[in-house]
């Protein structure tokens, strides 16, 4: 068979192309485009160079927000998938149990975010809400709305409520993917539970617990729209994430600029703290010791 | 080390099972003695790795008792019965070292730790491992995984036996015989009980004293490889072990003498005696190297010969495998020496010795 030079196959893979020009790297574009101007209105365009970056930099509420947030990622982990790793090993192998949990846990992740930031609004409301009204009639005085320790948690009690059941169910599936033989071995073997946990169950969920958590720190550093329906960002700015901090400035004060450094610099972190996160946990699959 | 015996178990995996099909295992009483090497040889699906769960303690049994060295162990988990067995995969602890995961069983039994050197150090060099000790298992080939699996049913001195469940599945030919050929020293060495389930024939009769054949849920026999193939109990055994395994022609029988389509083929005295109260169809069963297959009546010698027809022959190099039709059947003679076998008539002779009959597919007598 003869062979010819044809370009055409570029046609093949032009849809991908298409697909992620419009959805990735052209509003990418337009947010590195509005981080170097000036922009006044339209027409009224200057270029800054690395200004905006300098300025988001050194903005202290800014830094506030950043430990705030990197506090709040890091209490979702430690409490998240531990929890969900437990619930997932102590779910029903098989049976109408084991539908029933897979149903009850897969409810919270069905609801709106900021329906799900109503719910907690009146169930910790101190007056009429069932867990804030029964935590002040115990003698603890409870109020999101002016406490930042009731607000913050809050805020985590939701966020655990709603994701957890995402980290158990990617648990579960991993665990059910594990071949019965590793059980039977570690039997033979004389394995305790602790030693089945540690030696076969926890490496062979290594490849979905990785995932479980990229997603749930992402979605945690990227939370918006639960605390801002809960708490606005308050009591002051106790509970002002990054993604609240950033629709204030780009929204509430309509600066452009900065808000486009300040969303460059926001995903830049993100990606940096995925890359350490999947490095971290490849090797400890792979590393040799000697 | 220790005899076991197997009292009277029954096995369904169904809950509620009605009839005997529902058994997995219909019926076995057997005893294993201590520093045996078994072979379990059988079909899939014939129950062979349920007995091995059984043993093991991996798998209740529905009914009877397990007993080791007289002790019953029925109720017992698999780690109480201090029981070694390896599986048809690697199974392996990815995140540990090999040394690691051979001294994995001896650590849960709190094994001083310089015995632990001891015996990982031992069995590495046996298995030749030594040199990938300090890797991490994950890495390694399937040949290479397969014998940390080996080794960690190996690593323990202590134990009532070594169960292996067609250890040797994923292994390359080459090293299977070798493998299979380090699995004998130890049993040696050491005196363990092993029993090795397989459905190689081969592989049974070069790793075991004896061999026990499994068939549809029952043990069938239990012999030295001689003994099965000379005197098979049970039609399937003739036919399982043995290439090609045994040739069965239907039969009645009037005094020592098989009928078949005609032919009165004379047997071994006694038959009549013995088979005369069981009913009045047959089988006749003879090795293909046992049936004689000459060109002439006359070439038979003293044994009658018995006119029939080659409808094939196929040349296996060092022999030749010659299918005959005779009386209405088929069977086949393997024929070593070089004489010419032509298709067409021949005549057969059945030295009696070598000639059994069965009846209800097991051997009369």
């Amino acid at each position: 068979m003869n062979k010819w030079e044809d370009n055409k196959a570029w046609f093949l893979i032009l849809p991908v192309f298409i697909i992620v020009a419009f959805s990735a790297v052209i509003p990418l574009m337009t947010v590195v485009n509005y981080s170097v101007q000036d922009i006044f209105g339209p027409g009224q365009r200057f270029f800054i160079g690395i200004e905006w970056f300098k300025e988001v930099l050194s903005d202290g509420r800014l830094h506030e927000a950043l430990w705030r947030q990197l506090l709040f990622s890091g209490l979702v982990l430690l409490i998240e998938m531990p929890l969900g790793i437990g619930i997932a090993l102590l779910m029903p192998k098989k049976g109408w149990g084991s539908s029933a949990c897979l149903v009850i846990l897969a409810l919270p992740l069905l609801i709106p975010w900021n329906v799900i930031g109503t719910i907690w609004i009146i169930f910790t409301r101190p007056d009429i809400g069932l867990f804030g009204a029964a935590i002040n009639t115990l003698g603890l005085p409870f109020d999101h709305t002016a406490s930042p320790f009731d607000a913050w948690v809050t805020v985590m009690l939701m966020e655990v409520w709603h994701w957890t059941p995402l980290v158990a169910l990617l648990a579960y599936a991993g665990l059910r993917a594990i071949p019965e033989v590793y059980y039977q071995a570690a039997k033979i073997d004389g394995a305790s539970s602790w030693a089945i946990f540690r030696y076969i169950q926890l490496p062979k969920m290594r490849g979905v617990l990785t995932i479980a958590l990229l997603l749930r720190f992402m979605d945690s550093f990227l939370i918006y729209a639960e605390p801002f329906v809960l708490t606005g960002g308050g009591p002051g700015n106790s509970t002002t994430f990054l993604s609240i901090y950033l629709v204030k400035v780009a929204v509430g004060q309509f600066d452009l600029g900065p808000a486009a450094a300040f969303s460059l610099i926001y995903f830049l972190i993100v990606l940096l703290f995925c890359w350490l996160f999947y490095q971290a946990l490849q090797a400890v699959g792979t590393g040799d010791k000697q | 080390m220790a005899r076991i015996d197997l009292n009277e178990i029954r096995h369904s995996y169904k809950p509620s099972p009605k009839s005997d099909d529902d058994f997995a295992l219909k019926r076995v009483h057997t005893t294993w003695e201590d520093g045996g090497a078994y072979a379990l040889l059988g079909p899939s699906g014939c129950g062979k790795t349920t007995m091995l769960n059984i043993i093991s303690g991996l798998l209740k049994p529905s009914h009877g008792q397990i007993l080791y060295d007289g002790v019953d162990v029925s109720a017992m988990q698999p780690e109480e019965r201090n029981i070694a067995q390896v599986f048809q995969f690697p199974v392996l602890y990815d995140t540990m070292t090999v040394y690691d995961n051979l001294a994995f069983p001896l650590r849960n039994r709190n094994v001083p730790a310089s015995e632990v050197d001891a015996r990982v150090r031992r069995i590495a060099e046996t298995l030749e491992l030594t040199n990938d000790l300090g890797k991490r298992a994950a890495g390694l080939s399937a040949d290479a995984k397969q014998k940390i699996s080996l080794g960690r049913g190996l690593v323990r001195s202590d134990v009532a036996a070594i169960l292996f469940d067609e250890p040797l599945t994923v292994i390359d030919p080459h090293l299977k015989w070798e493998l299979r050929r380090k699995l004998k020293e130890i049993h040696k060495e050491f005196g363990l009980t092993m029993i090795y389930v397989t459905h190689d024939q081969v592989e049974a009769m070069t790793f075991a004293d004896k061999i026990v054949v499994m068939y549809e849920g029952e043990i069938v026999q239990t012999g030295t490889p001689e003994e099965l193939f000379e005197r098979p109990e049970h039609v399937f055994v003739g036919y399982f072990i043995g290439s090609p395994g045994m040739g069965f022609l239907e039969c009645t029988l009037e005094g020592d003498i098989a009928h078949v389509n005609g032919a009165a083929i004379p047997l071994e005295p006694g038959y009549g005696v013995r088979a005369s109260s069981l009913g009045s169809r047959f089988k006749l069963g003879i090795r293909p190297m046992y049936l004689g297959v000459h060109s002439s009546r006359e070439a038979c010698g003293e044994l009658p010969g018995f006119e029939a027809r080659v409808v094939g022959v196929e040349d296996q190099g060092f022999c030749r495998i010659v299918t005959v039709q005779f009386g209405g059947q088929e069977i086949k003679a393997r024929i070593n020496d070089g004489h010419p076998v032509a298709e067409g008539l021949c005549w057969l002779t059945f030295p009696p010795e070598k000639t059994k009959l069965y009846f209800n597919e097991r051997l009369v007598g």
